[in-house]
């Protein structure tokens, strides 16, 4: 059986067994990722001349990223790695490439096998006020502290909901960094009530209990079913405080010169879109995410997905489907496989899906914030397009559907193609409309996925 | 259950701009219309062009009609109530080397008569002038009148200006069937309404040919797909509209700066469009091709980044030359297809001329070079286009 | 030159690094080595660069080079995403957008 060409694309956790496996099968595959390491988000590696220890950096989860982080080690001569490269496009068996290590250049590579490890994004939805300086994704206010030790602000609100926003909040206080508040939009009555699915996972209930006690014994205070209602500030001088309403329904304001804000992920599915897979609305969390079955085939023959780019569980959950996206590739190339390992990894899966709804449940999406934004808030960072001029295109052109807004309200016509605005643009949409937002469809992508250097052809003679 | 009914004076079926355009033109001229449209209006080649409103470099048989569009585009928002980004802002031709300076000056010449007035410059007047282009540029042609306009928004932008003067429009509806039942034209949809006129306009660009097949006037209409690009937004300076005359596809690239600061870039070899699947694509190795051309260019745009690809489905015939005009088998039917790759800036003449034709029975424009009949041999009771 | 000097992000640790001499507006300062420019910019100012279309200031957003908000120019003229690119000596980079320029190469 001739070798096949393996490409996987990302080198998270999903993307790193993946590689693994592929290797113990006798492949060798390639692994191509934007960073300058590997790690991927939630275990993303800091620069190499830092020093704190993996137990500063990663919490609890500290033996989970060191052992990632050596697996990747010994893989590397076994592999070839194309790190600082970023895919651009994918078309017809090729995956089109931007070497992006000093000058910038263009290069493709074709595949039999190509794994999508694409991770996730923060999920946003917008605020007045939240396109001053000194607002930021949760995301990014935790990349900066792992990998750059340095707090994204003075004095910082942390706003939103989901898991996240209780784990970095507690690691900035652990890092010494000064925390105003914790404002969750969910009221505890939903965390009460997703209980039984957040058991199928007791340990990482556990440790997000614990967290909870960390910020509170720090004398952070910790609100939660709150409405945003505004990020104060000026143009000039960015961020200046939060305000808020309560659960009780009191409207207050928090100083602050610094908020980070994030309402759980959303999955990165844009090389997915391009390979031409399938997408299906996912109901409990309220975005379109390609098809898959439960080993990481996509719609399209060839082409796997695995981890938070195809559903957002989690980086156990990651490793466990890059492991399992390898192991159908290599049965569907003919290799022979283990039975009863597939057969574990998808039992392993399943506290991980149940945990998943739990969370979804426990944290969900506002989309009901869309309908209350006012006219003048911004939706499209990158464009500055405001809810009510995407309103308008509703009501005045009759636009109903995303691509449509998109075309002639200009949102996500910026650099990041509707990354932050997409969703929150289709749920002011769906309630201009009063549809269901699935009625309104999901931004098309279109290549480059992220911007593409002219750079990287020279001029013709 | 019947199925729905509907009658008016002409039924349109194509929203493009096109066809949007003629609806809107039909009933300034107090023409009841309906306008059936598969999809949304503009969604095919009309929403995803250049946007180029250009008269030069046309064949000059194309130079009336364009010149009445030019006038069209000029009033535009004050005739349909929206600004739909025409700009003005001059059109260049430009060449590698100076060979090709003596066709420029041949077409300057005879466009002339088409009162189309064109500038030559090359050496040390083309640096002057336009500092901007790269060293391998020789020579270009400036027409000062031609401009740029925001292709999403123009054909949306008449019909709903045709709407509100009373057209009735029909999104989402996909005409199965076309025939002539006695005194009128019907198209049936998939879902069963019928529309009934005693005249048709066909606008259904690259999907006319199914159309006029079945009023046995095929033609070869082929479908390609535009490859279109743009930048990130950056300072606004290069307000001319850049176009390369050359000998090979690969080098003849375009692009038009909008006052928001991207570059919108296009051209190349075309990409593959698949009318039945209503997709096309852009081909990755085209995108690299143009951005080594654009700094060939403009060596300037070497520094940016490109944010955006999309394609679409643009139909062509095999004399570069459009339909337009009367079916030569059936009273009552016309056509407006087929334009090219180039058919965005005459929109709004082709809505006019063909408004005028069907509601007066001519039109002071001269179409007879783009009639069906030299595709299709006439009957002996053929209609004189 | 940026209205407000005040650094935006603060450090927490991972001080002994070699220090890197870079140019800001012009102006001579001095990260680390291992920050990215990013985080070397807002060592010395609230923000990398300013909306085309808000007109405020802006100074990143994610952080992953994924929502594009924090591309700066060099002094010329080229395009550099600040959060994924990591700060050398030398470097010298605008908040501004510069002046439209095109060069006349005859």
């Amino acid at each position: 059986m001739a070798q096949p060409r393996v490409i996987i694309v990302g080198a998270g956790p999903a993307g790193v067994r993946c590689a693994e496996a592929f290797v113990a099968a006798g492949v060798r595959p390639t692994v191509i990722d934007e960073g300058r390491r590997d790690g991927g988000q939630i275990y993303r590696r800091q620069p190499v001349n830092f020093s704190r220890s993996y137990t500063t950096l990663y919490g609890t989860e500290a033996g989970r990223a060191q052992a990632l982080h050596a697996c990747f080690d010994q893989l590397r001569e076994q592999i070839d790695y194309l790190p600082q490269t970023l895919v651009w496009n994918i078309s017809e068996g090729n995956v089109h490439l931007m070497h992006q290590d000093g000058t910038p250049r263009a290069a493709s590579l074709p595949y039999d096998i190509l794994v999508l490890c694409t991770g996730a994004t923060d999920r946003l939805m917008p605020m007045p006020g939240w396109e001053y300086a000194g607002t930021y994704s949760l995301g990014a206010a935790q990349i900066a502290l792992k990998s750059q030790a340095v707090a994204v602000g003075r004095n910082i609100v942390f706003l939103g909901s989901g898991p996240l926003l209780y784990l970095v909040a507690s690691q900035y206080i652990k890092a010494g960094a000064q925390v105003a508040a914790v404002l969750d939009t969910s009221p505890l009555v939903l965390q009460w009530r997703a209980l039984p699915k957040l058991l199928s996972r007791p340990w990482l209930l556990f440790k997000g209990m614990a967290l909870l006690k960390a910020i509170r014994r720090a004398g952070v205070p910790v609100l939660r079913g709150i409405t945003p209602l505004q990020i104060t500030g000026d143009p000039d001088n960015g961020v200046q405080g939060v305000r808020y309403r309560s659960a009780q329904g009191v409207e207050k304001s928090l100083d602050c010169d610094t908020v980070a804000m994030g309402y759980h992920l959303r999955a990165e599915t844009q090389l997915a879109d391009l390979a031409r897979c399938e997408f299906s609305f996912d109901t409990a969390s309220q975005q379109w995410l390609p098809q898959v079955d439960a080993h990481g085939r996509s719609s399209v023959a060839g082409v796997y997905l695995a981890g938070d780019g195809v559903r957002i569980r989690g980086a156990d959950a990651a490793e466990n489907a890059g492991r399992l996206a390898a192991l159908a590739a290599l049965a569907d190339h003919g290799n022979a496989v283990v039975p009863a390992q597939v057969a574990q990894l998808c039992r392993q899966q399943l506290p991980m899906e149940r945990f998943r709804l739990g969370l979804l449940q426990a944290f969900p999406w506002p989309a009901a914030q869309a309908a209350s934004l006012p006219d003048h808030a911004v939706v499209c960072r990158c464009e500055g397009i405001t809810a009510g001029e995407l309103r308008a295109v509703v009501n005045l052109k009759g636009a109903r559907e995303a691509n449509r807004a998109k075309a002639f309200s200009r949102v996500g016509m910026g650099r990041c193609q509707g990354r932050y605005c997409g969703h929150a643009g289709a749920e002011v949409i769906a309630a201009a409309v009063v549809c269901p937002v699935v009625e309104v469809g999901r931004l098309r992508t279109q290549a480059p996925v992220k911007p593409l250097a002219f750079k990287i052809v020279e001029e013709p003679q | 259950m019947s199925a729905q009914q509907y009658q008016a004076d002409v039924i349109i079926v194509g929203g493009g701009i096109m066809g949007s355009a003629a609806a809107f033109f039909l009933r300034q001229r107090g023409r009841s219309v309906m306008l059936l449209e598969r999809g949304l209006l503009g969604h095919q080649a009309s929403g995803v062009n250049f946007g180029n409103v250009r008269r030069q470099g046309r064949n000059l048989l194309q130079l009336p009609l364009a010149n009445r569009a030019l006038a069209i585009w000029r009033k535009l928002p004050e005739l349909i109530g929206e600004d739909v980004e025409f700009l003005p802002s001059g059109h260049m031709r430009i060449c590698y080397g100076t060979e090709r300076l003596a066709m420029f000056e041949d077409y300057a010449n005879k466009a002339r008569d088409y009162d189309l007035a064109l500038e030559l410059f090359s050496g040390a007047k083309l640096r002057e002038r336009f500092p901007f282009l790269g060293p391998q540029v020789g020579g270009a042609s400036y027409s000062a009148l031609d401009g740029h306009a925001n292709p999403r928004l123009a054909a949306p932008a008449f019909g709903r200006a045709a709407a509100r003067a009373g057209a009735q429009i029909f999104e989402n509806t996909d005409v199965a069937a076309v025939e002539k039942d006695g005194v009128d034209f019907r198209a049936t949809a998939t879902d069963g309404r019928v529309f009934r006129a005693p005249a048709m306009l066909i606008t259904a660009g690259a999907w006319a040919n199914t159309l006029s097949t079945q009023f046995g006037e095929p033609v070869q209409l082929t479908a390609h797909g535009p490859q279109m690009g743009v930048t990130e937004p950056v300072p606004y300076g290069l307000k001319t509209v850049v176009g390369v005359s050359a000998a090979t596809d690969l080098e003849t690239l375009y692009f038009r700066q909008i006052p928001r600061g991207n570059i919108i870039f296009g051209g190349g070899q075309r990409g593959p469009a698949y009318p039945d699947l209503k997709r096309a694509y852009v081909r990755p190795e085209n995108t690299l091709n143009q951005l080594r051309q654009l700094q060939r260019i403009a060596p300037a745009l070497r520094q940016l980044n490109v944010i955006r690809v999309w394609s679409g489905i643009e139909s062509y015939l095999p004399d570069d030359l459009p339909i337009m005009g009367r079916s030569v088998r059936e009273p009552g039917l016309h056509y407006a297809f087929g334009f090219c790759g180039a058919g965005f800036q005459l929109g709004p003449g082709v809505g006019d001329v063909m408004a005028e034709l069907i509601a007066t029975g001519s039109t002071s424009t001269p179409i007879a070079p783009f009639s069906i009949s030299r595709f299709v041999p006439q009957h002996a009771s053929a209609v004189t286009a | 030159m940026s209205s407000s000097t005040r650094a935006r992000f603060v450090r927490l640790g991972e001080s002994d690094r070699v220090a890197v001499g870079f140019v800001v507006d012009g102006e001579a300062v001095s990260a680390l080595q291992g920050d990215t420019l990013l985080t070397a910019m807002l060592q010395h100012g609230g923000h990398v660069r300013q909306s085309e279309f808000g007109g405020e200031k802006r100074a990143g957003f994610c952080l992953m080079g994924a929502c594009q908000d924090c591309w700066v120019w060099t002094a010329d003229g080229a395009r550099l995403r600040a959060c994924s690119t990591e700060v050398a000596e030398g470097m010298a980079v605008s908040t501004k957008a510069p002046e439209l320029t095109w060069p006349n190469l005859a």
